[in-house]
């Protein structure tokens, strides 16, 4: 059995007396689109911010590629290839898309302290950007500073950064959030492209999406993952339909 | 662009088109004043020059880093009393001089940075006040050096080849280390770190997520300002001849934040044209009125209501309507 790329153990995150986070684990395959799903409440951001290392556990572990992150700065694991998008979408505004994705790649790529080089001189990265917004259908728009774009081009280009990082593993949280079925649709082609490039460990309200693109689903509830497979397997899972549809 | 107060550029051109006949015309300056009969003006460019330097170190961060330093004024101050210091020592070579107060202030500048930066908001514009005004009062309390009365200096530093005792040729030394400085805050904006300087004003947040050690960066730029400031105050020691605690009190430092301003926050210029503005304002009316702050009050309340991003904005504006 091969070690799992993102391993999160027995992690616990207390707010006040709440346990937001409650000895959750789950395991990130190498290569695979990973959803996590919950009711709200759950704690799903929660764990996400733990992962990419904004809020720091209570107790646990989180192991990347081998490497044991839990205490690592959310830059530093950047740096090491386990990059995050954000729910509330956080692009440059008055960037333009080149310069937020040329931006990302310089994150990943040599050293940012040059203080006498024209960064505008570096060819291959503002080539790269063009790529990377080729990727995330905003060729078009390359010179367009990102507020001007629409709801959903921005939220491409959130995912965009992420991705000109050169991830090991994206955590996406919510790439789908308050967009229209068209976008929607056009958001899960372009997870769907990515499928074999990197790792996604994506949170989705968007159950259609879900089902349509995760090779795995881990199901929080609680604070506590209390269910992990196939999307069939979740489907049919009795737990699960009891944490949705409650008890009764 | 239709909408240009939405987007900005990273990148920050010289403006040979306005810079150069600028050049020329500073450069003239000495050759006007004396043949005007008005060499007072040659000591008088020199300030403004020396206050052009100081202010566009804090638009380095301010302006560019989105770090609101309330304290500049402190960086310039330790610089001055640097070379005061060195200087009744016994120390007269402006190659050592010079850079000793520059590494002195760049110390200072690490110190309080390293601490400040740890805070945002309001927090670090009071935190920085805090150690500005520590600084104020430690010389106030040295007697050694002056205390409250400040110190003279016995003359000004020595170039091997140059004598610059005599105020036109300082004038030429000052305006050579202000382009010379412009430059180098132009390149280092251009350069990669400079992009990253400025994507942090834009997103901290989002930096970091990219993977960027954010505090890294801003203790370099508000290190790298802390050293520019100090060579302004290494040339205003030389330039009045004596330094006093006055140079780094806090309305010092808000004098500084309102030449930024006034000229234009993030623009390459904007502290040149705040501090050439603000100066030759104070200049002239003070001839007039012993209430001249007034019309300066006036003036700045003007500029930030009709035009936020300060003069240089406007000037762009025009430069913009000019071309078809």
């Amino acid at each position: 059995m091969s070690m799992p790329l993102l391993r999160v153990d027995q992690l616990v995150k207390r707010f006040g007396g709440l346990a937001a986070t409650d000895h959750a684990t789950l395991h990130v395959k190498q290569g695979e689109i990973h959803a996590l799903i919950g009711p709200n409440g759950a704690g799903k951001t929660t764990l996400i911010h733990q992962i990419s290392g904004a809020l720091r556990p209570d107790e646990g572990h989180i192991v990347f590629n081998g490497e044991d992150l839990t205490h690592t700065a959310m830059h530093q694991r950047a740096r090491l290839g386990l990059v995050r998008s954000y729910q509330i979408t956080s692009v440059f505004t008055r960037l333009t898309v080149q310069d937020n994705l040329a931006l990302a790649i310089q994150a990943g790529e040599g050293t940012s302290f040059n203080f006498w080089q024209p960064a505008r001189s570096e060819h291959a990265r503002y080539a790269h950007a063009a790529e990377v917004a080729e990727r995330v259908g905003l060729r078009a728009q390359l010179m367009q500073p990102a507020g001007a774009l629409s709801h959903g081009e921005q939220r491409q280009l959130e995912v965009g950064l992420a991705l000109a990082t050169s991830p090991k593993l994206m955590l996406l949280d919510e790439p789908m959030a308050g967009m229209g079925p068209d976008e929607s649709e056009r958001m899960v082609q372009l997870l769907q492209s990515l499928r074999g490039d990197t790792t996604l460990l994506l949170v989705e309200h968007d159950m259609d999406a879900v089902f349509r693109l995760a090779d795995t689903i881990s199901v929080l509830v609680s604070g506590q993952v209390i269910a992990c497979g196939t999307a069939e397997q979740i489907k049919n899972d009795a737990a699960v339909k009891r944490a949705y549809l409650g008890d009764e | 662009m239709a909408n240009s107060s939405s987007n900005i550029s990273l990148d920050h051109a010289l403006h040979w088109r306005c810079s150069v006949p600028g050049l020329l015309l500073l450069a003239a300056l000495p050759f006007i004043a004396s043949a005007a009969g008005e060499s007072f003006y040659i000591a008088l460019a020199s300030r403004i020059l020396i206050f052009a330097l100081a202010a566009t170190s804090l638009n380095f961060i301010l302006g560019f880093g989105g770090m609101v330093s309330f304290g500049h004024a402190a960086f310039v101050g330790v610089g001055a009393y640097s070379v005061a210091i060195l200087t009744q020592m016994g120390i007269t070579d402006a190659w050592v001089l010079w850079p000793a107060a520059m590494m002195v202030s760049a110390l200072f500048a690490l110190l309080i940075g390293a601490m400040s930066l740890r805070t945002q908001g309001v927090y670090f514009i009071m935190i920085t006040l805090a150690f500005a005004q520590m600084i104020y009062y430690l010389t106030i309390s040295i007697k050694a050096y002056g205390g409250d009365d400040g110190l003279s200096l016995a003359g000004r530093s020595q170039i091997s080849f140059l004598d610059i005792n005599d105020d036109t040729r300082f004038y030429y030394v000052v305006l050579a280390v202000c382009v010379a400085s412009i430059y180098a805050v132009a390149r280092v904006l251009n350069a990669r770190f400079g992009h990253v300087l400025q994507a942090i004003r834009e997103n901290e947040v989002r930096m970091q997520a990219l993977g960027y050690a954010v505090y890294r960066y801003k203790l370099a730029a508000f290190v790298m300002a802390g050293t520019l400031a100090g060579l302004a105050g290494a040339l205003l020691a030389n330039q009045g001849g004596f330094v006093s605690p006055a140079l780094m009190q806090w309305s010092q430092s808000g004098l500084l934040m309102m030449m930024v301003i006034l000229g234009g926050v993030g623009h390459l210029y904007g502290g040149v044209l705040g501090a050439v503005v603000f100066l030759l304002l104070e200049e002239t009316l003070s001839h007039f009125t012993i209430h001249w702050q007034l019309g300066l009050g006036a003036l700045l309340l003007a500029v930030v209501l009709l035009a936020p991003n300060g003069l240089t904005s406007v000037l762009q504006r025009i430069q913009r309507q000019g071309q078809p």
